[in-house]
């Protein structure tokens, strides 16, 4: 711990005149705190740049707003279900039944100051909060950023991508409004689809028959303190990580596994960030000014015995929608109990499409078997299984969104909804597997084009004739830079199973396992799997035979 | 005209023919087009009212519905349906029928309002049925547009929407926008139930009632309704709301990533 600044002749000066206030303040706080080392150890930090890098920003800046406009939310709301006549000033309410939270967010929307905007805001942000984890996610993913060491940092990242859909969930009930409670009753369904603790459950959460007078507050505990308290705690150990871990970077000259090349932290990046952070907040801002989300002035008090068309949840509870509704009405009697298969089958499936994406890494290290660190970010075409399996999962996702809003298409494109609910249970099955092959032939084909590249030059666009009459293309070999950020990536070899018999003609055991293994890893880096990098004697040779093209 | 040669190889050329082409076969459309005038008299009495309207039925309307509006397996039996039921299909352009399908879509009309009473006169002599509505029954003003919503929200909104923005119905029939639907037509569509919508005679839902829900439907969906909050990117809830995050939001957090990222702290390029 230092107790004094370094600067030059300070005891000295100290005893004439006083060190700046500045100074003065640091210094307090480092006798108290210690900050100056870890100031000295962070301020420095290096990132590199590169706009990707920036969307998991777009997630923390939104998360900091939905935050701030949320506490101004809570001053409020009132998170109460006792009836209440309205007699604001939205004429098309006045008169009606309706409970407290209900009354209170259209007090909110018309007579707080600044209070639609700020509910707007803080939906919206919420919409765009998850829509940016989505991406964020996507380009780690797609980098090969979350291979060792960040695979809790991954962990803690889809996580937070979870808890964001139910703190999101919770938030988007609150209000009580005809299109929220509709989502609450579709909630309590699969819940009740459950065997045997389903009832318990429901009764447990609803305090009583669905809808009772409790589960607004309930909910409100949970969304205001439990789920942001968990995220909050969440968020920090991510972003103490990434310190930890410092940034990936994608290759180039200079860069290795070994160093970070970019600016530092103080004063670039927190200047970039800084001001990213307002950029944010002026885009969400000014989409909240200008178009209006969920209004419930319009969608009316929730009552059971009503229910409107075009009733999803926000987005990222979209794909659980979906499964409901593509699923089948299969429902079986068991020894006297109904169970309501065509709830709870996707039920089920649910953790299991948010699973894929968040296993995959300890699948992909388990078939590399590779336990070396790594912070070179892939790009996707250099890992054609890898990016054909991101695809497939956001197919996957897309297919079940378009069953989750099945009736928006009908209308808009003329369509049947039940060709769309049969497009849906088929799409469900069939187009991952056609996304996977085609991302990963694509994949390929740029692969080559990059060894093309490397050997032969980029194609001009000049064409020469020969004396003898042959007109060719000339290409422009690529600068060392180029050559070397092509070739960067390294390549893996497909695991072999090894000889059927050990030294002594005795045979092997070979688990299960190891054959899957290696199996996969021949699909992964055989000889369909990957396109041989040039090597440096190829390129020699090509370079010496010159002419050929 | 050397001029004119010069130019016919400019990449611009082949959509400069084709606009004229399109306006002249456009014009010489409307000069030969047979102008939809033929009116036929005012009859002074009912009868003469019905007897017209069965002209006009016999042309219009006999080969789908029979020739005394019997029905055939084209179209339904006209017989019973009433004044009302003939008004909103005609006036809202459904019938006559372009094409069989799921359900007749709304469009521009072909028989002007005196038509439409002939034919409507004709119908209901066929059978009693809902008569058209009076102006008084079906104008809004001084309605409770709150008990209107509740209605609504109750009877309309589980396949018209929350505001009557439309919805999804079975193998592709749908129920329509209410946004630009006539005080009258909506009174007349919850009276007689056209296409595959129930009908809500005045047994089941009084005329004050309908009344109601038709100021709300004003209120919350026309162009005079207001939306406090903004664009409202067609009232469709949070299917449109997320999409909208994605393309737009997301969309410019990206150009805005990309923006900041590509001005780094390094010397300038120049």
């Amino acid at each position: 711990m230092s107790t004094a600044t370094d600067t030059p002749g300070s005891a000295a000066a100290g005893e004439k005149k006083k060190a700046p206030a500045g100074e003065r303040v640091a210094d307090w706080a480092d006798g108290r705190l210690g900050i100056f080392s870890l100031a000295k150890a962070n301020m420095r930090k290096i990132f590199p740049d590169h706009w990707s890098f920036m969307l998991g920003e777009v997630a923390l800046y939104s998360f900091i707003i939905i935050i701030l406009t949320g506490v101004y939310l809570t001053l409020f709301f009132h998170p109460s279900m006792n009836e209440v006549e309205y007699h604001g000033p939205y004429v098309p309410m006045q008169g009606v039944q309706m409970s407290e939270a209900f009354a209170s967010t259209l007090d909110i929307s018309f007579d707080v100051r600044g209070g639609l905007l700020m509910r707007q805001i803080h939906h919206w942000a919420a919409l765009i909060f998850l829509a940016a984890m989505f991406v964020h996610m996507m380009r780690v993913f797609f980098t090969g950023a979350f291979r060792k060491p960040r695979e809790v940092n991954w962990l803690f990242g889809f996580l937070l991508f979870v808890l964001g859909m139910f703190t999101g969930f919770t938030g988007y009930s609150l209000p009580d409004d005809l299109l929220s409670g509709t989502g609450v009753r579709f909630m309590e369904g699969a819940i009740l689809s459950v065997p045997i603790v389903g009832t318990y459950l429901s009764m447990f959460l609803f305090g009583g028959e669905f809808p009772g007078h409790d589960f607004i507050a309930r909910f409100y505990s949970a969304h205001v303190l439990l789920l942001p308290g968990i995220m909050l705690g969440l968020l920090v150990a991510h972003l103490i990580l990434v310190f930890y871990h410092k940034h990936t970077q994608f290759a180039g000259p200079g860069r290795t596994n070994k160093n970070v090349v970019g600016m530092p932290l103080l004063p670039v990046y927190m200047a970039k960030a800084g001001g990213f952070f307002f950029l944010v907040f002026g885009v969400i801002s000014a989409v909240a000014a200008l178009f209006t989300i969920n209004p419930i002035w319009v969608l009316g008090p929730y009552r059971p015995d009503q229910v409107s068309t075009n009733a999803q949840p926000d987005w990222y509870m979209g794909f659980p929608e979906g499964l409901v509704r593509v699923m089948p009405g299969w429902e079986i009697n068991v020894a006297g109990h109904s169970l309501v298969l065509g709830v709870f089958i996707p039920l089920m499936i649910l953790p299991v499409v948010l699973g894929a994406i968040a296993v995959y890494p300890f699948i992909e290290s388990w078939v590399t078997g590779d336990k070396r660190e790594h912070h070179i970010a892939d790009r996707p075409r250099n890992a054609p299984t890898r990016t054909g399996f991101g695809a497939a999962w956001i197919a996957w996702y897309f297919v079940l969104l378009v069953g989750g809003g099945n009736d928006l298409w009908a209308t808009h494109f003329h369509l049947s909804i039940n060709a769309i609910t049969w497009f849906v249970r088929i799409g469900f099955f069939v187009v991952p597997v056609i996304v996977f092959v085609i991302t990963r032939r694509i994949c390929l084909g740029l692969q080559r084009r990059d060894r093309d590249k490397v050997l032969h030059g980029r194609e001009s666009g000049t064409i020469k004739r020969l004396p003898h009459g042959e007109f060719v293309e000339v290409h422009e070999p690529l600068n060392q830079e180029q050559l070397h950020t092509l070739t960067a990536h390294e390549q893996y070899q497909p695991a072999e199973i090894g000889p059927g018999t050990d030294e002594n003609g005795v045979e092997r055991k070979v688990s299960r396992g190891q054959k899957m293994r290696a199996k996969l890893s021949k699909g992964y880096f055989g000889e369909s799997g990957q396109i041989p990098k040039p090597t440096s004697e190829e390129y020699r040779e090509i370079e010496s035979g010159h002419g050929h093209h | 005209m050397k001029k004119l040669s010069a130019r016919r190889r400019h990449p611009l050329a082949a959509l400069v023919v084709l606009l004229f082409a399109l306006a002249a076969t456009g014009g010489l459309y409307t000069a030969f087009a047979p102008a939809g005038e033929a009116k036929a008299d005012k009859g002074s009495s009912q009868s003469l009212a019905i007897e017209e309207g069965k002209k006009l039925y016999d042309v219009g309307c006999s080969s789908c519905h029979g020739t005394g509006g019997q029905g055939t397996s084209d179209g339904p039996s006209l017989v019973g349906v009433g004044a009302a039921s003939v008004d909103f299909q005609v006036g809202t352009g459904r019938m006559p029928l372009q094409q069989q399908g799921a359900q007749a879509p709304k469009k521009k009309q072909v028989y002007d309002q005196d038509e439409i009473n002939q034919l409507a006169a004709y119908v209901a002599s066929l059978g009693s049925g809902p008569s058209q509505p009076t102006k008084k029954q079906y104008d809004p003003n001084g309605s409770d547009v709150a008990k209107g919503g509740e209605l609504f929200r109750t009877n309309c909104a589980q396949c018209h929407n929350f505001t009557g923005e439309g919805g999804a119905l079975t193998h592709g029939k749908f129920a329509p926008d209410l946004g630009d639907v006539s005080e009258k037509h909506i009174y007349e569509a919850m009276q007689t139930g056209p296409q595959n919508m129930p009908s809500f005679p005045d047994t089941v839902m009084p005329e004050k009632d309908k009344r109601d829900i038709v100021a709300y439907v004003k209120t919350v969906n026309s162009d005079k309704s207001e939306s406090p909050g903004g664009f409202k990117l067609g009232g469709f809830g949070p299917v449109s709301e997320g999409m909208f995050a994605w393309i737009f939001g997301l969309g410019s957090m990206v150009a805005v990533a990309v923006w900041v990222a590509a001005r780094t702290a390094k010397a300038r390029k120049s």
